[in-house]
């Protein structure tokens, strides 16, 4: 018996908002974590997980009605530094822009260092100097100097 | 090259002329620290001492660095009687005690403290040890040591214990990584020196070697350092017996040295060092003990502006 095929799925083009490619694998939901998603005002957010693209598999995140903004990018570039940001306005690309990965972050990530002063009840923001290597990045603590490069993710503020 | 001012965290913020500098100068004071001479040079200015974890030498030797030079010292005394035991942060401490004195000395047990405090303070902050980060102080001293007892060029090290947990020796090995030494790592597994040190080193063309036999690390080395293994490390007190033995410096050992080898050692120790070596030429761990009085005084002479 012949099988029958099964239906592709697709995930149809957005009028305005943005779509972020090239998101590292296993990295989406922590995309949507940066950008406060789901919240009731936001709206409909397609994701696309382990897709297959040239360099392996990547994670999609596709949001309408939605542009990011510097800071956001910039979180987004720790946990997905070769991810893309395209503008969508009417069906077209009207931007497309690499994320950029800032020589400093503050305040966007804990310290998984549980001695750190930053982690007590002092008056300061977290800080972080951002070494890129390759497809990773590694966070080094302005206060204890510990460094985070796996799970970055899981250490967002 | 300017100290006034400067706060001391970390001996990152050092190029090797900035240390040459302050050892220098340490020698210069080094008779005011043996009281053969006697100096006013700090007269008038006060240090706050601010430990917030017991300590002996360190806090002694930078009250006795002040005394020396004619200075006074005020002490924030006991932790449990002050307001820190209300809840008061240190940002807030540090920034009444900044009205008191002309530098702050810092002890804290939280890695980045003197960051911190050096972010809300207007005199010169001396780290003198934040938990398991850095405590530059020391490493001077050891640098003065070194410097004195064998050389600093072409240094040849062995530094023997914690060195996961040991601060010493993650300062020590950073400074030493500007002379070009050649550092032999010797620890059990358990402990072994943090792989983000090491990478640092490597990319400082620095030699590093890894072992966890003493003996094997002895023989070629001009100056070995040793540091206390802790006890509260191990779960198995059997495995710290093991281990604690298994680095124990000793006369026997010591044959295999070079005879111009030196011991050192940041003190207290338990068993790492057989008290038979106390009285061979090898042993320098209480004069560099005392190394640390000259040293402190460059510091705080050169921070406070009255030397340059």
């Amino acid at each position: 018996m012949e099988e029958t095929p099964i239906p592709e799925i697709r995930v149809h083009p957005i009028r305005n908002g943005t779509v972020i490619d090239h998101i590292t694998a296993g990295q989406a939901l922590n995309v949507l974590n940066i950008l406060n998603i789901p919240n009731p005002s936001s709206g409909v957010v397609s994701i696309i997980i382990n897709a297959p693209s040239v360099h392996g598999i990547k994670d999609v995140v596709k949001i309408e009605g939605r542009e990011l903004n510097v800071e956001e990018v910039d979180r987004i570039s720790l946990i997905a530094p070769k991810a893309t940001i395209n503008i969508i306005r009417n069906f077209e690309v009207s931007g497309k822009t690499h994320v950029h990965i800032p020589e400093k972050v503050s305040g966007v990530v804990k310290c998984i260092n549980p001695n750190c002063i930053s982690n007590s009840n002092e008056p300061v923001t977290s800080r972080f100097t951002v070494k890129p290597d390759g497809r990773k990045i590694t966070l080094r603590c302005s206060y204890c100097e510990r460094t985070i490069s796996e799970d970055i993710g899981n250490h967002l503020l | 090259m300017t100290f006034k001012d400067l706060h001391i965290i970390s001996m990152k913020s050092f190029s090797r002329d900035m240390i040459d500098h302050i050892l220098d100068t340490a020698e210069k004071l080094e008779p005011i620290a043996s009281s053969k001479s006697k100096s006013d040079l700090l007269k008038g200015k006060v240090l706050a001492v601010m430990f917030f974890e017991p300590s002996t030498r360190t806090r002694m030797s930078f009250e006795t660095a002040m005394m020396r030079l004619g200075g006074d010292v005020l002490s924030l005394g006991s932790v449990d009687a002050s307001s820190i035991a209300k809840g008061e942060t240190l940002a807030d401490t540090i920034r009444v005690v900044e009205g008191y004195s002309n530098a702050i000395v810092l002890r804290h047990n939280k890695e980045g403290a003197a960051q911190l405090a050096s972010e809300f303070s207007s005199v010169p902050i001396i780290n003198a040890g934040d938990g398991a980060g850095h405590h530059p102080t020391q490493t001077f001293l050891d640098l003065y040591t070194i410097r004195r007892e064998s050389h600093l060029d072409g240094l040849k090290i062995a530094l023997a214990g914690d060195l996961k947990y040991g601060r010493t020796v993650h300062s020590l090995c950073y400074a030493l990584s500007l002379y070009g030494a050649e550092i032999t790592l010797v620890s059990p597994k358990e402990l072994r020196m943090p792989a983000e040190i090491i990478d640092d080193l490597k990319s400082h063309n620095i030699k590093v070697r890894e072992t966890d036999s003493i003996e094997e690390a002895i023989s070629d080395v001009d100056v070995l350092y040793a540091t206390r293994i802790q006890k509260e490390r191990f779960p198995d007190p059997a495995e710290y017996r093991k281990v604690a033995n298994s680095l124990q410096i000793t006369p026997e050992l010591l044959e295999k040295a070079k005879p111009e080898l030196k011991v050192m050692h940041p003190l207290p120790r338990t068993n790492e060092i057989d008290p038979r070596v106390d009285g061979t030429p090898h042993a320098c761990y209480f004069r560099q003990s005392f190394y640390g009085v000259p040293v402190r005084m460059a510091l705080l002479a050169l921070v406070m502006g009255a030397l340059k």
